[in-house]
């Protein structure tokens, strides 16, 4: 492996920037890798090798730009942002042909910032699962241990970004889709809060909870990169006209973590932790502590209410959302059909995958008449209160911090025939989706058993995502690095 | 509490699929089924939170609905919008015969 393609996103684009290597250098280090690993790994749908060497030609000969935060950096999108002309699939059959003509308005400021696109990443289909198990194209490996699942469902960004593929990685969360993989590969990744990034050119799955946000191998590249991607979009109602603080900078101004308050949610810390991952996130409190942050017991007593709170809801407006794809505009299209009803049944009874059929018809359901008061209003109204409880909480708290995953990579096909389990793995997650705060999950360590990484998660207030990084730094700064995955070959 | 068997039957499910025009086969059916009372089964907790008066959020952060003023502004080519048509005419989509 070239060691080019293990320095962190800052170190090469400084070098970049240096001119003591050239994007196309780069971009060529990160095939090299690609196609020495993504045979094992599958966590690309798609590399773009014609794509990213044109590109990194053209950067070349312009000669790096010093107002380009990403000037020259290999990057890797999830296979649902809209990348113009490159084929955006879901990870499912029923858009295997569609080619968006537009990008979306996170890609065009990166691309803006000088970064360069070297693939699309693998992802559970419509971004609905915790394991990246989904796709039409397959699994996607853990790098830590192939027989592992990365997480879900922006799996794929999570293994490129960690098995050294690219620098950096655009995901999205809707339940805790960024944070878990992130925890499971042993990478950042954080979920802003909602309305920091446009959702204009994603494909929707849940409207009120998806964000788009980054991966990074450290905390501080994830800065630059949400740095580089938000702002506000007048394409997307959603999105927030507020200003976007300079995360990186921001970072050298706190040198320790007196003053700070750290709350620990009792709800994610008193049961159902497996003992390893407990006892390396006990670890990295000790350190936050030792970093001068004084810790705090809080409470979420709506704790166990949020996962069926998020499943009424997502899985609601994802029946609303994937009601768009009906072999009409876009898509897969049955053959012959016999009228349009047949057309519409047929299209999407094929095109879509077993997991997206059970979300859109629990979607139906808990929306049809004489259930919805029932569930889905219930579950806006506990809703109110699951936020409540957390504003609650961070009104005498500066960040609440906690488990990811409640264990580490689970084995592949461990969970698949029971979706409500599987459900279960995104307790710690959800919650912070339906407040819309945001949160962000780094390497604290590796179970002493699996060897595997273990994530802690810190969640903020509204748009104070610069706590998060500071904290986060700090905390990645006083810590051993995990290093790079042990169970890959390559 | 309801058992997971009153929840949802087999017919009911074919039912809702029905409505999200899906037509999953008999042996997935039968699966979903199970999977699905399960599921729901699980949300029934929810009957034990109190909300009396409580508004539903259904957006995190509340926005104001955003106006702009009603100007049509042209994004797209009629090209580009057909471009990932199943079946056009290079002006409208095609579909089956409605009438």
């Amino acid at each position: 492996m070239s060691e080019l393609v293990t320095l962190s996103l800052k170190d090469v684009r400084d070098k970049l920037a240096r001119k003591e290597v050239s994007a196309r250098e780069v971009v060529d280090a990160c095939m090299e890798r690609i196609e020495a690993t993504d045979t094992e790994l599958n966590a690309l749908t798609r590399p773009m090798p014609e794509e990213a060497r044109a590109r990194a030609e053209a950067l070349d000969a312009g000669g790096p730009d010093p107002d380009k935060p990403l000037w020259g950096v290999p990057i890797a999108v999830k296979d649902l942002i809209c990348v113009a002309g490159v084929p955006n699939t879901c990870g499912s059959r029923i858009l295997e042909n569609f080619v968006p003509f537009y990008d979306a308005h996170l890609v065009s400021r990166l691309v803006d910032a000088g970064a360069i696109i070297v693939g699309k990443a693998n992802l559970d289909e419509f971004a609905m699962g915790s394991s990246t198990e989904t796709s039409c194209y397959g699994v996607t490996r853990n790098p830590w241990d192939t027989n592992r699942v990365p997480g879900g469902s922006s799996g794929g960004s999570a293994a490129a970004v960690s098995a050294c593929q690219c620098y950096a990685s655009v995901g999205t969360d809707t339940g805790g889709s960024i944070r878990l993989p992130a925890s499971l590969c042993g990478c950042v990744g954080v979920k802003p809060t909602y309305g920091r990034v446009s959702r204009y050119g994603l494909v929707a799955y849940g409207s009120s909870l998806d964000q788009a946000g980054p991966f990074g191998r450290t905390v501080e590249d994830t800065a630059i990169m949400l740095e580089a991607m938000s702002g506000h979009d007048d394409k997307d109602s959603t999105s927030v006209d507020r200003p976007v603080e300079p995360y990186a900078r921001l970072l050298a101004e706190r040198g320790d973590l007196k003053g700070l308050t750290v709350g620990l949610p009792k709800e994610y810390w008193d049961e159902g932790l497996d003992p390893e991952v407990e006892s390396v996130l006990s670890r990295s409190l000790d350190t936050l502590k030792g970093l001068g942050a004084t810790l705090k017991e809080v409470s979420l007593p709506l704790t166990k209410y949020a996962v069926p709170t998020y499943y009424i809801i997502a899985m609601a407006e994802a029946s609303s959302n994937l009601a768009r794809f009906d072999g009409v505009r876009y898509g897969r299209r049955a053959e012959k059909p016999e009228d349009l009803m047949d057309l519409y049944v047929r299209s999407r009874t094929e095109g879509f995958g077993d997991e997206v059929q059970r979300r859109i018809m629990i979607g139906t359901y808990v929306l049809s008449a004489g259930y919805y008061d029932a569930y889905y209003r219930k579950a806006a109204q506990v809703r109110r209160r699951i936020r409540d409880d957390f504003l609650a909480a961070l009104d005498g708290c500066d960040v609440l911090a906690g488990a990811t995953s409640p264990t580490v990579a689970w084995q592949l096909g461990a969970l698949t025939d029971d979706p409500l389990k599987m459900y279960l793995m995104d307790i710690f997650t959800l919650s912070i989706n339906l407040a819309g705060l945001p949160g962000l999950v780094l390497p604290v360590g590796l179970g002493r058993e699996s060897g595997m990484p273990v994530g802690l998660q810190l969640i903020g207030k509204s748009f104070d995502e610069s706590t998060l990084f500071q904290t986060g730094h700090l905390l990645e700064q006083a810590l051993e690095p995990i290093g790079p995955p042990a169970g890959l070959s390559g | 509490m309801s058992t997971k068997k009153d929840i949802l039957s087999t017919e009911e499910v074919a039912r809702i699929a029905r409505l999200a025009r899906l037509e999953p086969a008999p042996d997935k059916l039968e699966r979903y089924a199970g999977q699905l009372g399960d599921i729901l089964e699980h949300m029934e907790i929810l009957a034990e939170v109190d909300v009396t008066g409580v508004d539903p959020l259904y957006s995190p952060v509340e926005h104001e609905t955003v106006f702009r003023e009603d100007v049509a502004k042209r994004r797209a080519t009629r090209e580009q919008i057909l471009s990932n048509a199943p079946q056009d005419d290079g002006a409208f989509y095609i579909v089956p015969k409605i009438v």
